[in-house]
């Protein structure tokens, strides 16, 4: 074990046991998987990307590339999971990746011997042929040597909640900038979330020894928190980060609610999704440390100087006996002060820079080397050893250590701050990149802005919030915090030449080298040189290594950093799980179900369901002893031509249209009349798009001098109600008139057959539905069990039929009542199949027919476009291309071999002419075996079609099956007089 | 996005359905309709667009935004912008 006897923000009365690649270790309430990993002495994590180089652990934060596990087991195992930002729990069980057969020896390690091959760009230069061993042999190859973790390929069993929240203030990051934004904003009373990613803020306060108000700085986070949780107009959310920022001042972020816990409710959720609508946002995400690149960086014992002082101070877990401190900036001295001061030995201190920041005394006392103007170029040993060190002079030394802190100074924790497109600019002051443009209402503050000694933080922290409060119009008080100043200066030092090789991504597996070959190849565009080198598109998105890979692309092509320029973050800034954006909304829930009335009922008459846009509809009801669905639906139309049969047609779409201009808008927004419609009858109407195209079709009933009741197909019932009010509101405000949707108001079943009116005699008692007093097409109200109802003269199935509506809470009693008076008649439940064979038996048109490419003309209806008036789509159906006689028309077909099937999707050629598009003259869009008539029928659209009654055409079906000889002629092919819906 | 629906507030833009520029005027005789339905400009820079509050009041409103920035600078009543 290597934890400090006392010391931490550990609670050591909470031990907690875990496992990390099946050995089981412990560690302590406070601890995070990566503290817990280093105070048990673990070096080696995992296995890198392409070149399975043993890696360790390099931050203490989530900007970590290396570090990198699964977390948990079965389906609930999560790859790429950053041990530095795992809280630790009780029972914890974490595997390491990337790795065969083990962690300590793995055979891809091999990959390094052809390190020549794997540089930048390799898949362009190595596998450019032939083309068809791509995906047969080079990327199967490819996939299984380079990755890190793989998925359970299991449903995730989780939970994931989703919340909105809205307020004045957004301040993402705890640290002390933030918490002193959010404390000025928050006593100003403005609404404030402050959204932390760590399971308790404080930011670095936690990590290092500073004091405020001459208090230690985790007391006083402490102190500052419980204020802000103590105002009710604060929000506090810890262990959320923050991961996008979008239009109209929208904030993602993800609240992790259980991932630190050994044992959940069953239903509780895992995370929470939470959409932040913010007036203003503070980003106060402070900075993370850039590593050196130097030879060897990678191995494992290499540490940031920021992660070494994390880990001996806030976890009292110290990761070497023996330490090298290789520092460009003058947060690293403190760095090996901490060590000293939890008893490591600290071998030395290298900096390139020729003056100390800081009275050394101390660390030569301790016998530390301070080597000034000297460079660390190569860390020898996995885990690291011994380090050679480039001394000022110009001779080399070798010093043995068991641990490496380097720093390589601080890069502002912009990313957020470019996810909107604007382009951060260099500062020669803060040595990075800063946001210049930002976000409306969107500030940087504190370290996140190049202000990074704790002062300075602290003071812009309260400035940003207090700016927000003004520009509320809230006035603050600025409270004043009194921190001591401290050196937080440093002089970049981009490169160190070693014989090692020298990591920029060591995510993504990108050398010094493979930066120099990109710019020697002419990828000298940040954006071609990101793509080319994958440097930066890992999953930390290069949070340790963007900076670097520039610098060196810059001094390579010879520009300056500001003119190189960098790239933009992507949300998610963290990576976050699928299941926590869908949330809720999965399987069944992905897309809500609607259900009928009758659908009980139908559950319990053995009825299959088909999908209509979201409602689930009756498709058969198939009975005992049938051979298939044929056999079913064949049954359902002949019982109902031969008898009676119901069916529940309440999905169609229903909107009621009522005033005084009702007529009006129906005669612009139809292309025949309503206005001339007799009170209590029903009239079949076509509305066309403002091209001149089929829109939808349905009857409308004039139930009222300025009142109608429209009806839309299943699938348009929300189109068409959008187009009716866009009518309404944009085209004609003038019109006094009202429409509003009743779809899920009534249940409404279709009674159809021979025997249909004596089944609603005897149903319905007291309405008389003789030909005198209900004729076709015509409607009535009646009462039906104390509430509304309606019965409609109406026949999609070309039998005598009725449609009668209730009220949708009356419409299981209804369809129970039908069946029971039903049963004397032999009634049959029948289906959409069954529906839609009876349609094309009568060439009544569906959804196939109104398909987006058809006129009025080409269905048979030319003649319904009034000339008398005005509607939607007049004007450009009569363009000569649409009112062209000739265009493919509805006809009716019929196999010339009766056996014969036709196929929907079919093209209709002459029977003599080549199989080739040039001779196309239409397609099939409606088929079906007809029970009534004894063969197959079909409906097409055939060019010139309804002067071709008689003539024979081929049925072409080149992707399912044999040419058909059919016959054209009428698309009516059950009792084309009507006779039988007037009976 | 927030789309500011003079009759609900700040909503959603989730709860609306777009529809488009909401310049072209639907011609009264027999001209123009060709322009009307086909020819759209497509400024960089604020536009006059028509969304409709589908999970809302369901009324058609006139949106202006910017399509370079998608910054939204208000929003009226279609039946109210038309009249």
């Amino acid at each position: 074990m290597s934890r400090s006897p006392n010391g931490g923000l550990i609670d050591r009365s909470k031990s907690l046991s875990f496992t990390f690649d099946g050995t089981s270790y412990s560690g302590f309430e406070g601890d995070t998987l990566a503290s817990a990993l280093v105070a048990n002495d673990v070096r080696l994590i995992g296995r890198s990307f392409k070149y399975h180089r043993p890696r360790g652990i390099l931050t203490a934060g989530s900007e970590e590339p290396n570090a990198l596990i699964t977390l948990r087991t079965g389906a609930r195992a999560e790859p790429n999971t950053r041990a530095t930002v795992t809280p630790l729990f009780d029972g914890l069980e974490a595997t390491s990746q990337n790795r065969w057969p083990s962690l300590r020896f793995d055979a891809m390690a091999v990959n390094q011997l052809f390190a020549p091959i794997f540089v930048a760009g390799f898949y362009y230069k190595t596998f450019m042929w032939p083309a068809a061993f791509w995906e047969k042999l080079y990327e199967p190859l490819i996939r299984r040597a380079a990755g890190l973790g793989r998925l359970s390929m299991l449903p995730d069993p989780d939970h994931y909640d989703r919340e909105h929240g809205f307020c004045d203030l957004l301040v993402i990051g705890g640290g002390p900038a933030g918490l002193a934004a959010a404390l000025t904003a928050g006593r100003a009373g403005l609404r404030v979330i402050l959204a932390d990613e760590d399971v308790r803020p404080g930011g670095r306060l936690l990590a290092e020894h500073l004091e405020i108000d001459d208090t230690p700085g985790a007391a006083w986070a402490e102190l500052v928190v419980a204020e802000l949780t103590a105002l009710p107009n604060v929000n506090v959310l810890g262990r959320t980060t923050v991961f996008g920022v979008y239009d109209g001042c929208e904030y993602a972020a993800v609240e992790r609610l259980t991932d630190h816990l050994a044992h959940t409710y069953p239903a509780q959720p895992r995370q929470r999704l939470w959409k932040i609508v913010a007036k203003r946002a503070v980003l106060a995400t402070g900075a993370i440390e850039r590593p050196l690149v130097f030879g060897g960086n990678d191995r494992p014992g290499v540490m940031t100087t920021s992660a070494v002082s994390t880990y001996v101070n806030r976890f009292a877990a110290l990761p070497g006996r023996r330490a090298v401190v290789f520092t460009a900036s003058d947060s690293g001295w403190q760095t090996a002060l901490d060590l000293l001061a939890a008893g490591v030995s600290v071998a030395a201190v290298i900096d390139p820079r020729e003056t100390a920041p800081i009275a050394a005394e101390a660390l030569l006392k301790a016998g530390a080397d301070i080597l000034l103007g000297a460079r660390l170029c190569d860390a020898i040993g996995a885990p690291v050893r011994k380090v050679e060190v480039h001394l000022a002079d110009g001779r080399r030394r070798r010093i043995a250590c068991d641990l490496v802190a380097m720093g390589g100074g601080w890069n502002p924790a912009i990313g957020l701050g470019s996810n909107m497109g604007a382009r951060p600019i260099w500062s020669d002051a803060a040595q990075s990149f800063l946001l210049d443009q930002t976000p409306p209402g969107f500030v940087a503050a504190g370290a996140a802005a190049g202000r990074l000694a704790l002062h300075e933080a602290l003071n812009d922290g309260v400035t940003q919030g207090a700016a927000a409060a003004e520009a509320l119009g809230m006035p603050a008080l600025k409270p004043r915090f009194a921190a001591s100043d401290e050196p937080a200066s440093g002089r970049p030092l981009w490169h160190v030449l070693g014989r090692g090789k020298a990591f920029v991504d060591f995510q993504h597996d990108v050398t010094d080298k493979d930066i120099a070959l990109s710019a020697r190849e002419g990828f000298v565009s940040i954006e071609h040189f990101k793509r080319y080198t994958t440097l930066g598109m890992a999953t930390d998105q290069g949070k340790t290594s963007q900076l670097n890979g520039h610098a060196l692309l810059a001094a390579a092509t010879g520009k300056s950093i500001a003119e190189a320029g960098t790239i933009l973050s992507r949300a998610p800034y963290q990576p976050v799980a699928i299941g926590l954006l869908a949330g809720p909304h999965r399987e069944t829930h992905f897309r809500p179900e609607r259900h009928t009335a009758s659908h009980h009922w139908a559950i319990a008459q053995g009825a299959t369901f088909v999908d209509a846009g979201q409602w689930k509809r009756a498709q058969w009801f198939a009975r005992p002893g049938e051979k298939d669905w044929m056999e079913t639906v064949n049954r359902e139309v002949t019982m109902t031509r031969n008898g009676v049969g119901i069916c529940d047609v309440s999905t169609l779409g229903k909107i009621d249209v009522h005033g005084p201009d009702a007529a009006a808008l129906l005669d612009r927004l139809y292309i025949n009349t309503f206005s001339t419609l007799s009170i209590g009858k029903a009239r079949y109407g076509v509305m066309l798009r403002d091209d001149g195209i089929v829109m939808d079709d349905g009857t409308t009933t004039r139930l009222a001098e300025d009142s109608f009741f429209v009806t839309t197909t299943t699938v348009n019932a929300a189109r068409v109600m959008q187009h009716i009010d866009y009518a309404r509101h944009v085209l004609w405000p003038g019109l006094d008139v009202q429409a509003t949707s009743v779809t899920e108001q009534w249940s409404t079943y279709a009674v159809a057959g021979p025997h249909s009116r004596a089944l609603l005699a005897q149903a319905l008692p007291g309405i008389d539905l003789s030909n005198e007093a209900l004729p076709f097409m015509a409607a009535a109200k009646f009462r039906w069990n104390d509430a509304p109802a309606r019965i409609f003269r109406l026949s999609f199935s070309g039998e005598l039929a009725f449609e009668v509506s209730v009220p949708a809470t009356h419409g299981d009693t209804l369809i129970r009542h039908l069946f029971e008076i039903g049963r004397t008649f032999d009634a049959v439940p029948y289906g959409t199949e069954a529906l839609g064979v009876m349609r094309i038996e009568k060439g009544h048109l569906a959804g196939n027919e109104l398909n987006g490419m058809t006129t009025a003309g080409d269905l048979g209806m030319a003649r319904m476009m009034s000339k008398k008036k005005d509607f939607i789509g007049r004007v450009m159906a009569a363009r000569p291309g649409l009112a062209d006689l000739k265009r493919p028309s509805l006809v009716g077909l019929i196999p010339v071999d009766q056996s014969k099937q036709i196929r929907a999707g079919a093209h209709l050629l002459p029977p003599d002419a080549p199989r080739t598009t040039a001779y196309d003259q239409g397609y099939v869009t409606s088929a079906c075996w007809s029970p009534t008539v004894g063969h197959a029928i079909a409906l097409g659209l055939l060019v010139d079609g309804p002067n071709r009654h008689g003539e024979r055409i081929t049925v072409h079906d080149p992707v399912r099956g044999a040419d058909v000889q059919a016959e054209v002629c009428n698309p009516v092919f059950v009792d084309p007089e009507g006779v039988r819906v007037r009976a | 996005m927030r789309i500011p629906c003079p009759y609900c507030g700040d909503r959603d833009s989730q709860e609306f359905v777009y529809r488009g520029d909401a310049g072209p005027v639907r011609p009264d005789g027999e001209e123009g309709f060709f322009d009307y339905v086909y020819l759209r400009d497509n400024p960089a820079g604020p536009i006059r667009e028509h969304w409709y509050h589908a999970q809302g009041c369901r009324s058609w409103i006139v949106v202006t935004r910017d399509t370079r920035s998608h910054a939204i600078h208000g929003a009226t009543l279609a039946a109210e912008a038309a009249r």
